[in-house]
Protein backbone atom coordinates (compact mmCIF):
# COMPACT_ATOMS: atom_id res chain seq x y z
CA UNK A 1 0.00 0.00 0.00
CA UNK A 2 1.38 3.36 -1.00
CA UNK A 3 0.83 6.33 1.22
CA UNK A 4 -0.46 9.55 -0.26
CA UNK A 5 1.68 12.64 -0.02
CA UNK A 6 0.01 15.96 0.71
CA UNK A 7 0.91 17.05 -2.82
CA UNK A 8 -0.80 14.03 -4.37
CA UNK A 9 -3.92 14.68 -2.33
CA UNK A 10 -4.05 18.29 -3.48
CA UNK A 11 -3.68 17.14 -7.06
CA UNK A 12 -6.58 14.73 -6.59
CA UNK A 13 -8.66 17.43 -4.92
CA UNK A 14 -7.92 19.88 -7.72
CA UNK A 15 -9.94 17.70 -10.07
CA UNK A 16 -13.20 18.52 -8.26
CA UNK A 17 -14.29 21.98 -9.44
CA UNK A 18 -17.17 22.33 -6.95
CA UNK A 19 -14.73 22.10 -4.03
CA UNK A 20 -12.99 25.24 -5.19
CA UNK A 21 -15.52 27.93 -4.45
CA UNK A 22 -16.24 30.44 -1.75
CA UNK A 23 -19.42 30.50 0.27
CA UNK A 24 -20.09 33.58 2.40
CA UNK A 25 -16.73 34.86 1.19
CA UNK A 26 -14.65 31.95 2.47
CA UNK A 27 -13.51 28.67 0.91
CA UNK A 28 -16.20 26.01 1.11
CA UNK A 29 -15.53 23.14 3.49
CA UNK A 30 -17.67 20.36 2.10
CA UNK A 31 -18.44 17.71 4.70
CA UNK A 32 -21.75 16.39 3.46
CA UNK A 33 -20.37 13.54 1.41
CA UNK A 34 -22.72 10.94 2.83
CA UNK A 35 -25.54 12.92 1.20
CA UNK A 36 -23.74 13.26 -2.09
CA UNK A 37 -20.15 13.55 -3.24
CA UNK A 38 -18.77 16.16 -5.60
CA UNK A 39 -17.87 15.19 -9.16
CA UNK A 40 -14.43 15.14 -10.72
CA UNK A 41 -13.95 17.02 -14.00
CA UNK A 42 -13.59 13.73 -15.89
CA UNK A 43 -17.15 12.72 -14.93
CA UNK A 44 -18.53 16.12 -15.92
CA UNK A 45 -16.61 15.99 -19.20
CA UNK A 46 -17.92 12.53 -19.97
CA UNK A 47 -21.53 13.67 -19.71
CA UNK A 48 -20.86 16.74 -21.84
CA UNK A 49 -19.09 14.61 -24.45
CA UNK A 50 -21.98 12.18 -24.60
CA UNK A 51 -24.56 14.87 -25.24
CA UNK A 52 -22.21 16.81 -27.53
CA UNK A 53 -21.26 13.95 -29.84
CA UNK A 54 -22.78 10.59 -28.98
CA UNK A 55 -26.40 11.16 -28.02
CA UNK A 56 -28.79 8.62 -29.51
CA UNK A 57 -31.10 5.91 -28.32
CA UNK A 58 -29.47 2.57 -27.70
CA UNK A 59 -30.19 -1.12 -28.32
CA UNK A 60 -32.48 -0.58 -31.26
CA UNK A 61 -30.76 1.32 -34.01
CA UNK A 62 -28.77 -0.04 -36.88
CA UNK A 63 -27.17 3.31 -37.51
CA UNK A 64 -23.63 4.17 -36.56
CA UNK A 65 -24.30 6.41 -33.55
CA UNK A 66 -26.73 3.95 -32.02
CA UNK A 67 -24.28 1.12 -32.32
CA UNK A 68 -21.52 3.21 -30.79
CA UNK A 69 -23.68 4.31 -27.88
CA UNK A 70 -24.96 0.79 -27.28
CA UNK A 71 -21.41 -0.49 -27.17
CA UNK A 72 -20.35 2.27 -24.78
CA UNK A 73 -23.34 1.55 -22.54
CA UNK A 74 -22.66 -2.17 -22.44
CA UNK A 75 -18.95 -1.59 -21.86
CA UNK A 76 -19.87 0.56 -18.88
CA UNK A 77 -21.90 -2.35 -17.54
CA UNK A 78 -18.75 -4.48 -17.74
CA UNK A 79 -16.75 -1.77 -15.95
CA UNK A 80 -19.30 -1.69 -13.13
CA UNK A 81 -19.35 -5.50 -12.93
CA UNK A 82 -15.58 -5.50 -12.71
CA UNK A 83 -15.60 -2.73 -10.08
CA UNK A 84 -17.63 -4.78 -7.60
CA UNK A 85 -16.35 -8.09 -9.00
CA UNK A 86 -19.66 -9.44 -10.24
CA UNK A 87 -19.29 -12.78 -12.01
CA UNK A 88 -20.94 -11.59 -15.24
CA UNK A 89 -21.99 -8.23 -16.63
CA UNK A 90 -25.70 -9.11 -16.86
CA UNK A 91 -25.80 -9.23 -13.07
CA UNK A 92 -25.60 -5.44 -13.15
CA UNK A 93 -29.00 -3.78 -13.55
CA UNK A 94 -29.02 -0.02 -13.99
CA UNK A 95 -31.55 1.92 -11.92
CA UNK A 96 -32.04 5.50 -10.75
CA UNK A 97 -30.29 4.88 -7.46
CA UNK A 98 -30.27 2.85 -4.28
CA UNK A 99 -33.92 3.61 -3.56
CA UNK A 100 -35.07 2.42 -6.96
CA UNK A 101 -32.85 -0.66 -6.72
CA UNK A 102 -34.48 -1.63 -3.43
CA UNK A 103 -37.92 -0.95 -4.86
CA UNK A 104 -37.16 -3.07 -7.92
CA UNK A 105 -36.05 -5.92 -5.72
CA UNK A 106 -38.95 -5.57 -3.31
CA UNK A 107 -41.46 -5.23 -6.16
CA UNK A 108 -40.15 -8.37 -7.79
CA UNK A 109 -39.61 -10.54 -4.72
CA UNK A 110 -43.05 -9.77 -3.34
CA UNK A 111 -44.53 -11.64 -6.28
CA UNK A 112 -43.05 -14.99 -5.36
CA UNK A 113 -40.93 -14.91 -2.22
CA UNK A 114 -42.65 -12.85 0.43
CA UNK A 115 -46.05 -14.31 1.17
CA UNK A 116 -48.46 -14.10 4.07
CA UNK A 117 -46.83 -15.35 7.23
CA UNK A 118 -43.27 -14.89 5.90
CA UNK A 119 -40.86 -12.34 7.31
CA UNK A 120 -38.10 -9.96 6.21
CA UNK A 121 -35.22 -9.12 8.52
CA UNK A 122 -33.70 -5.64 8.48
CA UNK A 123 -31.56 -3.83 11.05
CA UNK A 124 -32.33 -0.90 13.32
CA UNK A 125 -29.85 1.32 11.46
CA UNK A 126 -31.39 1.18 7.98
CA UNK A 127 -32.01 4.47 6.25
CA UNK A 128 -35.49 4.96 4.90
CA UNK A 129 -34.70 3.63 1.44
CA UNK A 130 -33.87 0.17 2.80
CA UNK A 131 -36.67 0.27 5.33
CA UNK A 132 -39.83 1.81 3.89
CA UNK A 133 -39.99 -0.40 0.74
CA UNK A 134 -39.79 -3.55 2.89
CA UNK A 135 -42.19 -2.21 5.44
CA UNK A 136 -44.76 -1.33 2.79
CA UNK A 137 -44.47 -4.67 1.04
CA UNK A 138 -44.78 -6.42 4.37
CA UNK A 139 -48.00 -4.48 4.96
CA UNK A 140 -49.32 -5.38 1.50
CA UNK A 141 -48.42 -9.06 1.70
CA UNK A 142 -49.11 -9.52 5.41
CA UNK A 143 -45.45 -10.33 5.83
CA UNK A 144 -43.69 -9.63 9.10
CA UNK A 145 -40.85 -7.10 9.39
CA UNK A 146 -38.19 -8.22 11.86
CA UNK A 147 -35.67 -5.67 13.12
CA UNK A 148 -32.22 -6.52 14.45
CA UNK A 149 -31.58 -4.23 17.39
CA UNK A 150 -28.62 -1.92 17.94
CA UNK A 151 -26.26 -1.83 20.87
CA UNK A 152 -25.56 1.43 22.68
CA UNK A 153 -22.40 1.77 20.58
CA UNK A 154 -24.51 1.74 17.44
CA UNK A 155 -23.59 -1.72 16.24
CA UNK A 156 -25.96 -4.52 15.27
CA UNK A 157 -26.47 -6.90 18.19
CA UNK A 158 -25.18 -10.05 16.50
CA UNK A 159 -26.56 -12.41 19.13
CA UNK A 160 -30.04 -11.07 18.63
CA UNK A 161 -29.47 -11.11 14.85
CA UNK A 162 -28.72 -14.84 15.07
CA UNK A 163 -31.86 -15.44 17.10
CA UNK A 164 -33.92 -13.61 14.49
CA UNK A 165 -32.36 -15.72 11.74
CA UNK A 166 -33.69 -18.81 13.45
CA UNK A 167 -37.17 -17.46 12.75
CA UNK A 168 -36.30 -18.18 9.10
CA UNK A 169 -37.03 -14.83 7.43
CA UNK A 170 -37.23 -15.05 3.64
CA UNK A 171 -34.72 -12.23 3.18
CA UNK A 172 -32.15 -10.27 5.16
CA UNK A 173 -31.70 -6.63 4.09
CA UNK A 174 -28.87 -4.79 5.82
CA UNK A 175 -26.73 -1.76 5.22
CA UNK A 176 -23.01 -2.14 4.67
CA UNK A 177 -22.23 1.20 6.34
CA UNK A 178 -24.69 3.27 8.37
CA UNK A 179 -25.24 6.77 6.97
CA UNK A 180 -26.31 8.05 10.39
CA UNK A 181 -23.78 6.38 12.68
CA UNK A 182 -20.83 5.51 10.48
CA UNK A 183 -20.87 1.89 11.60
CA UNK A 184 -19.30 -0.62 9.22
CA UNK A 185 -21.30 -3.80 9.63
CA UNK A 186 -19.58 -7.19 9.52
CA UNK A 187 -21.64 -8.02 6.43
CA UNK A 188 -19.48 -10.92 5.32
CA UNK A 189 -20.03 -12.71 8.61
CA UNK A 190 -23.72 -11.79 8.66
CA UNK A 191 -24.15 -13.16 5.13
CA UNK A 192 -22.46 -16.41 6.15
CA UNK A 193 -24.76 -16.71 9.17
CA UNK A 194 -27.84 -16.05 7.03
CA UNK A 195 -26.72 -18.51 4.38
CA UNK A 196 -26.37 -21.19 7.07
CA UNK A 197 -30.15 -20.89 7.34
CA UNK A 198 -30.53 -20.70 3.56
CA UNK A 199 -31.60 -17.06 3.69
CA UNK A 200 -30.61 -14.67 0.87
CA UNK A 201 -29.05 -11.32 1.78
CA UNK A 202 -29.34 -7.84 0.30
CA UNK A 203 -26.50 -5.48 1.17
CA UNK A 204 -27.20 -1.76 0.87
CA UNK A 205 -23.91 -0.34 -0.35
CA UNK A 206 -25.01 3.30 -0.72
CA UNK A 207 -22.37 4.41 1.79
CA UNK A 208 -19.70 1.85 1.09
CA UNK A 209 -18.77 1.83 -2.60
CA UNK A 210 -16.97 5.16 -2.47
CA UNK A 211 -15.04 4.33 0.66
CA UNK A 212 -13.93 0.74 0.53
CA UNK A 213 -13.30 -2.07 -1.95
CA UNK A 214 -16.45 -4.09 -2.58
CA UNK A 215 -16.20 -7.64 -3.86
CA UNK A 216 -19.69 -9.11 -4.16
CA UNK A 217 -18.36 -12.61 -4.83
CA UNK A 218 -16.15 -12.52 -1.77
CA UNK A 219 -19.01 -11.18 0.35
CA UNK A 220 -21.25 -13.78 -1.29
CA UNK A 221 -24.23 -11.43 -1.00
CA UNK A 222 -27.23 -12.29 -3.15
CA UNK A 223 -28.06 -8.67 -3.86
CA UNK A 224 -26.09 -5.43 -3.61
CA UNK A 225 -27.42 -1.94 -4.29
CA UNK A 226 -25.76 1.47 -4.60
CA UNK A 227 -26.12 4.97 -6.03
CA UNK A 228 -23.73 6.64 -8.43
CA UNK A 229 -23.99 10.09 -6.91
CA UNK A 230 -22.47 9.05 -3.60
CA UNK A 231 -19.40 7.77 -5.45
CA UNK A 232 -18.51 10.82 -7.56
CA UNK A 233 -20.88 9.88 -10.44
CA UNK A 234 -23.99 11.77 -11.60
CA UNK A 235 -27.26 11.85 -9.69
CA UNK A 236 -29.96 9.61 -11.09
CA UNK A 237 -27.92 6.51 -11.83
CA UNK A 238 -27.71 3.51 -9.56
CA UNK A 239 -27.15 -0.21 -9.61
CA UNK A 240 -28.84 -3.38 -8.51
CA UNK A 241 -26.47 -6.32 -8.48
CA UNK A 242 -28.08 -9.73 -8.16
CA UNK A 243 -26.75 -13.23 -8.60
CA UNK A 244 -27.84 -14.74 -11.92
CA UNK A 245 -29.83 -17.49 -10.20
CA UNK A 246 -31.99 -14.81 -8.60
CA UNK A 247 -32.36 -12.67 -11.70
CA UNK A 248 -33.60 -15.71 -13.60
CA UNK A 249 -36.23 -16.40 -10.96
CA UNK A 250 -37.32 -12.79 -10.53
CA UNK A 251 -40.27 -11.48 -12.55
CA UNK A 252 -39.87 -8.01 -14.08
CA UNK A 253 -40.86 -5.02 -12.00
CA UNK A 254 -41.57 -2.34 -14.56
CA UNK A 255 -42.92 -2.90 -18.03
CA UNK A 256 -42.51 -1.13 -21.33
CA UNK A 257 -40.02 -0.90 -24.14
CA UNK A 258 -36.50 -2.33 -24.05
CA UNK A 259 -37.45 -5.10 -21.63
CA UNK A 260 -39.53 -7.09 -24.13
CA UNK A 261 -38.88 -9.79 -26.71
CA UNK A 262 -42.16 -10.51 -28.57
CA UNK A 263 -45.23 -8.35 -28.07
CA UNK A 264 -48.76 -8.97 -29.28
CA UNK A 265 -52.03 -7.65 -27.90
CA UNK A 266 -52.55 -10.92 -26.11
CA UNK A 267 -49.17 -11.48 -24.55
CA UNK A 268 -45.55 -10.40 -24.23
CA UNK A 269 -42.41 -12.40 -23.79
CA UNK A 270 -39.62 -10.69 -21.96
CA UNK A 271 -36.11 -9.90 -23.04
CA UNK A 272 -33.10 -11.72 -21.68
CA UNK A 273 -30.97 -10.57 -18.75
CA UNK A 274 -30.25 -7.85 -17.87
CA UNK A 275 -32.71 -6.09 -20.18
CA UNK A 276 -35.89 -7.53 -18.70
CA UNK A 277 -35.26 -5.31 -15.68
CA UNK A 278 -34.48 -2.13 -17.61
CA UNK A 279 -37.78 -0.89 -19.01
CA UNK A 280 -37.75 2.23 -21.15
CA UNK A 281 -34.90 4.34 -22.47
CA UNK A 282 -32.09 4.17 -19.97
CA UNK A 283 -30.03 7.03 -18.56
CA UNK A 284 -27.12 6.49 -20.92
CA UNK A 285 -25.23 9.65 -19.96
CA UNK A 286 -25.53 8.66 -16.30
CA UNK A 287 -24.20 5.19 -16.99
CA UNK A 288 -21.22 6.64 -18.87
CA UNK A 289 -20.70 9.14 -16.05
CA UNK A 290 -20.70 6.27 -13.57
CA UNK A 291 -18.09 4.50 -15.64
CA UNK A 292 -15.98 7.67 -15.67
CA UNK A 293 -16.26 7.87 -11.87
CA UNK A 294 -15.08 4.27 -11.53
CA UNK A 295 -12.17 4.99 -13.85
CA UNK A 296 -11.35 8.03 -11.74
CA UNK A 297 -11.31 6.01 -8.51
CA UNK A 298 -9.30 3.24 -10.13
CA UNK A 299 -6.42 5.55 -10.96
CA UNK A 300 -5.66 5.33 -7.28
CA UNK A 301 -5.01 2.50 -4.90
CA UNK A 302 -8.31 2.09 -3.04
CA UNK A 303 -6.57 0.82 0.10
CA UNK A 304 -4.46 3.96 0.22
CA UNK A 305 -7.47 6.21 -0.30
CA UNK A 306 -9.27 4.39 2.49
CA UNK A 307 -6.29 4.70 4.82
CA UNK A 308 -6.01 8.41 4.08
CA UNK A 309 -9.74 8.97 4.69
CA UNK A 310 -9.60 6.96 7.93
CA UNK A 311 -6.75 9.19 9.10
CA UNK A 312 -8.84 12.30 8.49
CA UNK A 313 -11.80 10.80 10.36
CA UNK A 314 -9.60 9.79 13.31
CA UNK A 315 -8.21 13.31 13.48
CA UNK A 316 -11.75 14.74 13.43
CA UNK A 317 -12.91 12.40 16.20
CA UNK A 318 -9.93 13.25 18.40
CA UNK A 319 -10.31 16.98 17.92
CA UNK A 320 -14.10 17.08 18.27
CA UNK A 321 -13.86 15.06 21.47
CA UNK A 322 -12.12 17.96 23.21
CA UNK A 323 -15.24 20.14 22.91
CA UNK A 324 -17.06 20.11 26.27
CA UNK A 325 -20.42 18.33 26.09
CA UNK A 326 -19.53 16.53 22.84
CA UNK A 327 -21.45 13.29 22.48
CA UNK A 328 -20.91 11.01 19.49
CA UNK A 329 -24.01 9.15 18.38
CA UNK A 330 -22.61 5.84 17.33
CA UNK A 331 -19.23 4.78 18.63
CA UNK A 332 -18.60 1.67 16.58
CA UNK A 333 -15.26 -0.09 16.60
CA UNK A 334 -15.32 -0.14 12.81
CA UNK A 335 -16.24 3.30 11.54
CA UNK A 336 -16.37 4.73 8.04
CA UNK A 337 -16.27 8.41 7.10
CA UNK A 338 -19.33 9.49 9.04
CA UNK A 339 -19.33 11.27 12.40
CA UNK A 340 -22.69 12.00 14.01
CA UNK A 341 -22.79 14.08 17.15
CA UNK A 342 -24.78 16.25 19.49
CA UNK A 343 -23.38 18.78 21.96
CA UNK A 344 -25.11 18.93 25.32
CA UNK A 345 -27.07 22.13 25.79
CA UNK A 346 -27.36 22.89 22.09
CA UNK A 347 -29.66 21.82 19.28
CA UNK A 348 -28.17 20.23 16.16
CA UNK A 349 -30.04 22.57 13.83
CA UNK A 350 -28.56 25.62 15.63
CA UNK A 351 -25.05 24.24 15.26
CA UNK A 352 -25.72 23.48 11.60
CA UNK A 353 -27.01 27.02 10.96
CA UNK A 354 -23.98 28.63 12.58
CA UNK A 355 -21.25 26.45 11.08
CA UNK A 356 -22.85 27.03 7.68
CA UNK A 357 -22.23 30.75 8.19
CA UNK A 358 -18.58 29.79 8.74
CA UNK A 359 -18.58 28.12 5.29
CA UNK A 360 -18.69 24.58 6.67
CA UNK A 361 -21.29 22.34 5.05
CA UNK A 362 -22.51 19.63 7.39
CA UNK A 363 -25.91 18.04 7.62
CA UNK A 364 -28.26 18.24 10.56
CA UNK A 365 -31.44 16.34 11.23
CA UNK A 366 -32.43 12.72 11.17
CA UNK A 367 -30.47 11.77 8.02
CA UNK A 368 -33.42 9.83 6.62
CA UNK A 369 -33.04 7.36 9.45
CA UNK A 370 -35.67 8.46 11.96
CA UNK A 371 -35.77 5.14 13.87
CA UNK A 372 -32.04 5.53 14.57
CA UNK A 373 -32.67 8.94 16.14
CA UNK A 374 -35.48 7.46 18.23
CA UNK A 375 -33.19 4.61 19.33
CA UNK A 376 -30.61 7.08 20.64
CA UNK A 377 -33.24 9.48 21.95
CA UNK A 378 -31.99 12.55 20.07
CA UNK A 379 -34.02 14.96 17.91
CA UNK A 380 -31.35 14.66 15.27
CA UNK A 381 -27.60 14.98 15.03
CA UNK A 382 -24.96 17.08 13.35
CA UNK A 383 -23.29 14.87 10.79
CA UNK A 384 -19.91 15.51 9.26
CA UNK A 385 -19.18 13.04 6.49
CA UNK A 386 -15.91 12.76 4.67
CA UNK A 387 -14.46 11.76 1.33
CA UNK A 388 -10.87 11.22 0.33
CA UNK A 389 -10.64 14.75 -1.05
CA UNK A 390 -11.09 16.32 2.38
CA UNK A 391 -8.01 17.71 4.07
CA UNK A 392 -6.60 17.99 7.59
CA UNK A 393 -7.01 21.74 7.30
CA UNK A 394 -10.72 21.26 6.65
CA UNK A 395 -11.03 19.10 9.76
CA UNK A 396 -9.46 21.93 11.76
CA UNK A 397 -11.94 24.40 10.25
CA UNK A 398 -14.84 22.11 11.15
CA UNK A 399 -13.69 21.80 14.75
CA UNK A 400 -13.12 25.55 15.10
CA UNK A 401 -16.54 26.28 13.61
CA UNK A 402 -18.27 23.85 15.98
CA UNK A 403 -16.36 25.30 18.95
CA UNK A 404 -17.41 28.80 18.00
CA UNK A 405 -21.03 27.79 17.41
CA UNK A 406 -21.18 26.08 20.80
CA UNK A 407 -19.71 29.11 22.54
CA UNK A 408 -22.31 31.35 20.87
CA UNK A 409 -25.16 29.06 21.82
CA UNK A 410 -24.32 28.49 25.45
CA UNK B 1 -47.41 50.32 17.08
CA UNK B 2 -48.65 48.96 13.75
CA UNK B 3 -47.25 45.81 12.20
CA UNK B 4 -45.39 47.91 9.65
CA UNK B 5 -43.90 50.12 12.36
CA UNK B 6 -42.64 47.12 14.34
CA UNK B 7 -41.11 45.71 11.18
CA UNK B 8 -39.38 49.04 10.53
CA UNK B 9 -38.07 49.05 14.08
CA UNK B 10 -36.60 45.56 13.66
CA UNK B 11 -35.05 46.55 10.32
CA UNK B 12 -33.28 49.50 11.92
CA UNK B 13 -32.07 47.33 14.82
CA UNK B 14 -30.62 44.82 12.41
CA UNK B 15 -28.98 47.53 10.30
CA UNK B 16 -26.60 48.18 13.20
CA UNK B 17 -25.09 44.71 13.06
CA UNK B 18 -21.79 44.59 11.30
CA UNK B 19 -21.53 40.90 10.57
CA UNK B 20 -23.43 37.65 10.69
CA UNK B 21 -22.13 36.89 14.17
CA UNK B 22 -23.70 39.99 15.70
CA UNK B 23 -26.93 39.15 13.97
CA UNK B 24 -27.01 35.55 15.16
CA UNK B 25 -25.91 36.48 18.66
CA UNK B 26 -28.89 38.79 18.74
CA UNK B 27 -31.22 36.07 17.48
CA UNK B 28 -29.83 33.69 20.11
CA UNK B 29 -30.43 36.32 22.77
CA UNK B 30 -33.99 36.83 21.51
CA UNK B 31 -34.46 33.09 21.61
CA UNK B 32 -33.29 32.86 25.19
CA UNK B 33 -35.45 35.83 26.22
CA UNK B 34 -38.64 34.58 24.67
CA UNK B 35 -41.54 34.48 27.14
CA UNK B 36 -42.30 30.92 28.13
CA UNK B 37 -45.23 29.15 26.61
CA UNK B 38 -47.65 27.46 28.98
CA UNK B 39 -46.34 23.88 29.20
CA UNK B 40 -49.79 22.46 28.49
CA UNK B 41 -49.63 23.87 24.97
CA UNK B 42 -46.48 21.96 24.10
CA UNK B 43 -48.45 19.14 22.55
CA UNK B 44 -48.49 17.61 19.10
CA UNK B 45 -51.55 19.70 18.31
CA UNK B 46 -49.47 22.84 18.62
CA UNK B 47 -46.46 21.48 16.79
CA UNK B 48 -45.63 23.10 13.47
CA UNK B 49 -44.66 20.61 10.80
CA UNK B 50 -41.86 21.26 8.36
CA UNK B 51 -39.35 22.36 10.96
CA UNK B 52 -36.14 20.50 11.68
CA UNK B 53 -36.42 21.62 15.27
CA UNK B 54 -39.69 21.33 17.10
CA UNK B 55 -41.78 24.52 17.26
CA UNK B 56 -44.97 24.86 19.28
CA UNK B 57 -47.24 27.79 18.55
CA UNK B 58 -50.27 28.78 20.60
CA UNK B 59 -52.68 31.66 20.06
CA UNK B 60 -55.47 33.31 21.97
CA UNK B 61 -57.97 35.99 21.04
CA UNK B 62 -58.34 38.67 23.68
CA UNK B 63 -60.55 41.67 23.08
CA UNK B 64 -60.37 41.22 19.36
CA UNK B 65 -56.59 40.89 19.26
CA UNK B 66 -54.51 37.77 18.82
CA UNK B 67 -51.67 37.00 21.18
CA UNK B 68 -49.15 34.36 20.21
CA UNK B 69 -46.86 32.34 22.44
CA UNK B 70 -44.38 29.77 21.21
CA UNK B 71 -41.42 27.63 22.04
CA UNK B 72 -38.78 25.64 20.20
CA UNK B 73 -36.02 23.27 21.22
CA UNK B 74 -33.60 25.16 18.95
CA UNK B 75 -32.60 28.60 20.15
CA UNK B 76 -32.04 30.31 16.78
CA UNK B 77 -35.41 29.09 15.61
CA UNK B 78 -36.83 30.44 18.84
CA UNK B 79 -35.22 33.82 18.15
CA UNK B 80 -36.84 33.97 14.74
CA UNK B 81 -40.21 32.95 16.19
CA UNK B 82 -39.80 35.66 18.80
CA UNK B 83 -39.34 38.22 16.02
CA UNK B 84 -42.50 37.03 14.33
CA UNK B 85 -44.40 37.19 17.60
CA UNK B 86 -43.11 40.70 18.24
CA UNK B 87 -44.43 41.73 14.82
CA UNK B 88 -47.79 39.99 14.78
CA UNK B 89 -48.89 39.53 18.38
CA UNK B 90 -51.43 42.05 19.71
CA UNK B 91 -53.07 42.71 16.39
CA UNK B 92 -56.50 41.95 14.99
CA UNK B 93 -57.02 38.98 12.68
CA UNK B 94 -57.63 41.39 9.77
CA UNK B 95 -54.36 43.23 10.37
CA UNK B 96 -52.42 39.97 10.52
CA UNK B 97 -54.05 38.63 7.37
CA UNK B 98 -53.25 41.81 5.44
CA UNK B 99 -49.66 42.10 6.61
CA UNK B 100 -46.63 40.83 4.75
CA UNK B 101 -43.36 39.63 6.24
CA UNK B 102 -41.00 41.48 3.93
CA UNK B 103 -38.82 42.55 6.85
CA UNK B 104 -37.36 39.02 6.96
CA UNK B 105 -35.79 39.67 3.58
CA UNK B 106 -34.57 43.13 4.63
CA UNK B 107 -32.83 41.93 7.77
CA UNK B 108 -30.94 39.36 5.74
CA UNK B 109 -32.70 36.24 6.92
CA UNK B 110 -34.20 35.53 3.55
CA UNK B 111 -32.46 32.18 3.33
CA UNK B 112 -34.52 31.12 6.32
CA UNK B 113 -37.65 31.88 4.32
CA UNK B 114 -36.98 29.53 1.46
CA UNK B 115 -39.58 26.77 1.43
CA UNK B 116 -36.86 24.16 1.07
CA UNK B 117 -35.15 25.30 4.22
CA UNK B 118 -35.98 22.91 6.98
CA UNK B 119 -36.33 25.39 9.83
CA UNK B 120 -39.83 26.05 8.68
CA UNK B 121 -40.12 29.82 8.98
CA UNK B 122 -42.59 29.58 6.13
CA UNK B 123 -44.65 27.04 8.08
CA UNK B 124 -44.63 29.32 11.13
CA UNK B 125 -45.89 32.29 9.14
CA UNK B 126 -48.52 30.15 7.50
CA UNK B 127 -49.68 28.87 10.86
CA UNK B 128 -49.97 32.39 12.28
CA UNK B 129 -52.05 33.48 9.30
CA UNK B 130 -54.14 30.36 9.62
CA UNK B 131 -54.95 31.17 13.24
CA UNK B 132 -55.89 34.70 12.14
CA UNK B 133 -58.11 33.30 9.42
CA UNK B 134 -59.90 31.01 11.87
CA UNK B 135 -60.48 33.81 14.38
CA UNK B 136 -61.78 36.03 11.61
CA UNK B 137 -64.23 33.38 10.46
CA UNK B 138 -65.40 32.89 14.05
CA UNK B 139 -65.92 36.64 14.43
CA UNK B 140 -67.76 36.92 11.12
CA UNK B 141 -70.13 34.20 12.19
Amino acid sequence: MTKFTAGEMLELRAQFPALHQNVYGKPLVYLDNAATTQKPQSVIDRIVAYYSHENTNIHRGVHYLSQQATEAYENARKTVADFINAAVAHEIIFTRGTTESVNLLAGSLKQFLLQEGDSVLISGMEHHSNLVPWQQICLQNKTKLLVAELTNKGEIDLEQFKQLLSQKPKLVAITHISNALGTINPVKEMIRLAHDFGIPVLVDGAQSVAHTTVDVQDLDCDFFVFSGHKMFAPMGIGVLYAKTEWLEKMPPWQFGGEMVDQVSFEETTFNQLPFKFEAGTPYVAGVLGLEAAIKFIRQYDMKSLEAYENGIVRQALEMLQTIPGMRFIGEPIHRAGVISFVVDGTHPSDIGTLVDKMSVAVRTGHHCAQPVMTRFDVPGTVRASFAFYNTEEEVEKLVKAVEKAVSMLR
Amino acid sequence: MTITETQQEIISEFSMFEDWMDKYNYLIEMGKDMPKIDERYKTNNHLISGCQSRVWLHSELKEGKISFTADSDAVITKGIVNLLIRVFSGHTPEEILEANADFIDQIGLKDHLSPTRSNGLVSMLKQMKLYAQVYKLKQDN
